[in-house]
């Protein structure tokens, strides 16, 4: 039952976080000198039938989230036959309007490259989480040690490194011996198969590399901290007296205990890696959703800028419900509070 | 005091003191240290542009040949000021926010936890991102949402420092004695909470720094004002095909600088005012004695 209602209640602030962000995402975009949907909609650029297409679909001629005049009338839907509500339809129907730039839908702009940054970030995250609780793990375990001072001074500084100028290092370093840019070496094709992926494969290292290094610190720093508490634990002295060699004694009792705060991180690690992957891709020109979002920015093609961050923030909110939900799952004291 | 004895005698604090202040003094100085204006419009022959380091620009020429090395210095007092400013709005913000939260409790301190778990959950690059787009770059806008923005985690940390400051004896006999929740608060929880807010603040400083500069390198920086993160932005976008190391480089570098400096200290106050574990079961008891020595 006390299960039943802290899921309830998890599930309950991910689905207001998300109503929240909608409606932000919304608003944030009509305060706009100029409605960016109006703007489109007098682009010179666009035909006639194209314009009444987006007049309707955005409901245009309809007040922005409140018809006062409908309700005095005691007409309770009319009233709320309004902008806002038309874009919660769009929303709904996957339809997030068409980009400035490219004049395509722009939730094909996102189908077309969610992908890349989902292989980009997985890759780069598991790398990092790899990275980061051994090396966590060995600092903690021999504490105060010249190795525990090296690893924690380089945690330290990949923590000052702004993730896009340990890109660009990289980059200028890989010149020459890894592709630096793009998704695949101009002329091949999917058709192409094991060549085109492979060569696919060797334009990810270096994005890929980058992410795992910024990210590893984060989780190096906490897994050490963590280690370092369970450490100090009671049954790990029994462990010891009974004879537990230190392999054991680490990788039975200290890791398994100290993995549990680290799912929580890692969902929440994840948001701050979608802020890398726009870096990393920008660097990379590695053609996700970061990247898109960037030149979303230079160019200043707002629907495409909204549907990206909604996109990213529901992705994001997502993942924390879900480690929310695992960690139900791995601790049953969680059930008890 | 015993505090800042502690401090001085932890060199990882000491290192980064000196390295914050060298570029405080660059900041203040940049006017008498730099050796051409960083802004002006010069006479350039197509030989300037994107020219290597000489005697006369030690750091040589950008895309637009004016002096890398007179950008780098003023780059000092962007960083400097929008570090400070947004980090003591997200001190200001979040300590008010964890110390009603977490005196008071109830259902206002649940609503501003629950505002907090939102706003933590929420990607902060893309959300500055997508208000700096709309709001425009300049300086002040980019103040307000790093620090707007900002506070969470402080917010936090002090209100699960007021839980359990809130039920000491002193604060209780204070309460018995009908002091005001105002002076409760004032006189006995903020003086408690606040060593760990000024560590965190500090550690705050080095993440706005570098949000600044992912900014200002997607484009996002105030254009009238010189950052390390447009700097780099320009290097990136106009000089990486030239290889020109003297204009990418020293940029980053001088972030790594500056971040690094405030994660050390922000470290150092954090050990001293955050005691946690000082052993465990897998320790040689004979290496503590010496490490607690000489740390």
């Amino acid at each position: 039952m006390k299960q039943g209602n802290y899921l309830l209640r998890k599930i309950s602030f991910a689905a207001m976080t998300l109503l929240a962000v909608v409606v932000f995402n919304f608003f944030l975009f009509r305060i706009l000198p100029g409605d960016p949907v109006r703007l489109i909609i007098h682009s010179p650029r666009m035909t006639r039938q194209a314009q009444e297409r987006i007049q309707t679909a955005f409901g245009l001629d309809k007040p922005i989230w409140f018809n006062g005049e409908r309700l005095r009338q005691g007409d309770l839907v009319g009233a709320f036959d309004t902008q806002f509500t038309a874009y919660l339809r769009n929303l709904l129907r996957g339809e997030l309007g068409i980009s400035f730039a490219t004049r395509r839908d722009v939730s094909d702009l996102l189908k077309e490259r969610v992908w890349r940054t989902v292989v980009l970030v997985t890759g780069g995250d598991l790398l990092a989480i790899f990275l980061g609780m051994a090396l966590g793990l060995v600092a903690a375990w021999r504490r105060g040690s010249r190795l525990d001072m090296g690893i924690l001074l380089g945690a330290l500084f990949t923590w000052a490194l702004p993730t896009f100028f340990l890109g660009i290092i990289l980059l200028i370093l890989a010149r020459g011996h890894l592709p630096v840019g793009g998704m695949a070496t101009p002329g091949l094709k999917p058709e192409d198969g094991l060549k085109y992926w492979l060569d696919v494969g060797r334009h990810l290292i270096l994005p890929t590399l980058t992410m795992a290094i910024v990210y590893t610190s984060e989780y190096l720093l906490i897994m050490r901290s963590g280690v370092m508490e369970v450490l100090a634990e009671d049954y790990i002295l029994t462990a010891r007296a009974k004879g537990l060699s230190t392999l054991r004694i680490l990788r039975d009792h200290a890791l398994k205990n100290a993995m549990l705060p680290m799912v929580t991180l890692i969902a929440l690690t994840f948001g701050y890696t979608v802020g890398g992957a726009i870096q990393v891709e920008t660097v990379f020109s590695w053609p996700g959703l970061g990247r898109l979002m960037y030149e979303a920015v230079q160019k200043r093609d707002y629907p495409v800028l909204q549907g990206t961050f909604l996109l990213l923030a529901v992705s994001v909110i997502l993942a924390n419900l879900l480690a929310d939900l695992l960690y139900t799952l791995l601790d049953p004291r969680v059930k008890a509070e | 005091m015993a505090a800042i004895s502690k401090f001085v005698r932890n060199p990882m604090g000491v290192i980064g003191t000196g390295m914050l202040l060298v570029v405080v003094c660059v900041a203040l100085l940049a006017p008498e240290l730099a050796p051409y204006d960083p802004q002006a419009r010069l006479q350039v022959t197509p030989a300037d542009i994107l020219a290597p380091p000489d005697a006369q620009h030690l750091l040589g020429r950008d895309d637009a040949g004016r002096d890398v090395l007179s950008q780098l210095l003023y780059g000092a007092r962007v960083s400097l000021i929008v570090g400070f400013t947004a980090s003591f709005m997200s001190m200001i913000i979040g300590t008010t926010v964890g110390l009603v939260a977490g005196y008071f409790g109830g259902r206002v301190g649940n609503a501003l936890m629950r505002v907090v778990d939102f706003l933590m959950v929420i990607p902060d690059l893309p959300l500055m991102l997508v208000i700096i787009a709309v709001m425009g770059r300049g300086l002040l806008n980019i103040i307000l949402v790093i620090g707007l923005l900002g506070w969470t985690y402080t917010a936090r940390l002090v209100r699960s420092q007021v839980l359990t400051v809130r039920e000491r004896q002193y604060v209780l006999r204070a309460r018995a004695i009908g002091a005001s929740h105002m002076h409760i608060i004032w006189h006995h929880i903020f003086p408690q909470v606040l060593p760990l807010v000024i560590a965190q603040a500090v550690l705050d400083i080095s993440v706005a720094i570098l949000e600044e500069s992912s900014l200002a390198f997607l484009g996002l920086g105030d254009p009238t004002l010189i950052s390390w993160g447009t700097m780099l932005n320009f290097a990136f976008e106009r000089a990486i095909s030239a290889q020109a190391w003297w204009f990418l480089l020293p940029p980053g570098f001088a972030i790594v600088w500056v971040s690094l400096s405030l994660i050390l200290i922000g470290n150092t106050l954090d050990q001293i005012v955050n005691p946690r574990l000082r052993s465990h079961h897998l320790f040689d008891a004979r290496r503590m004695v010496n490490i607690q020595n000489s740390g």
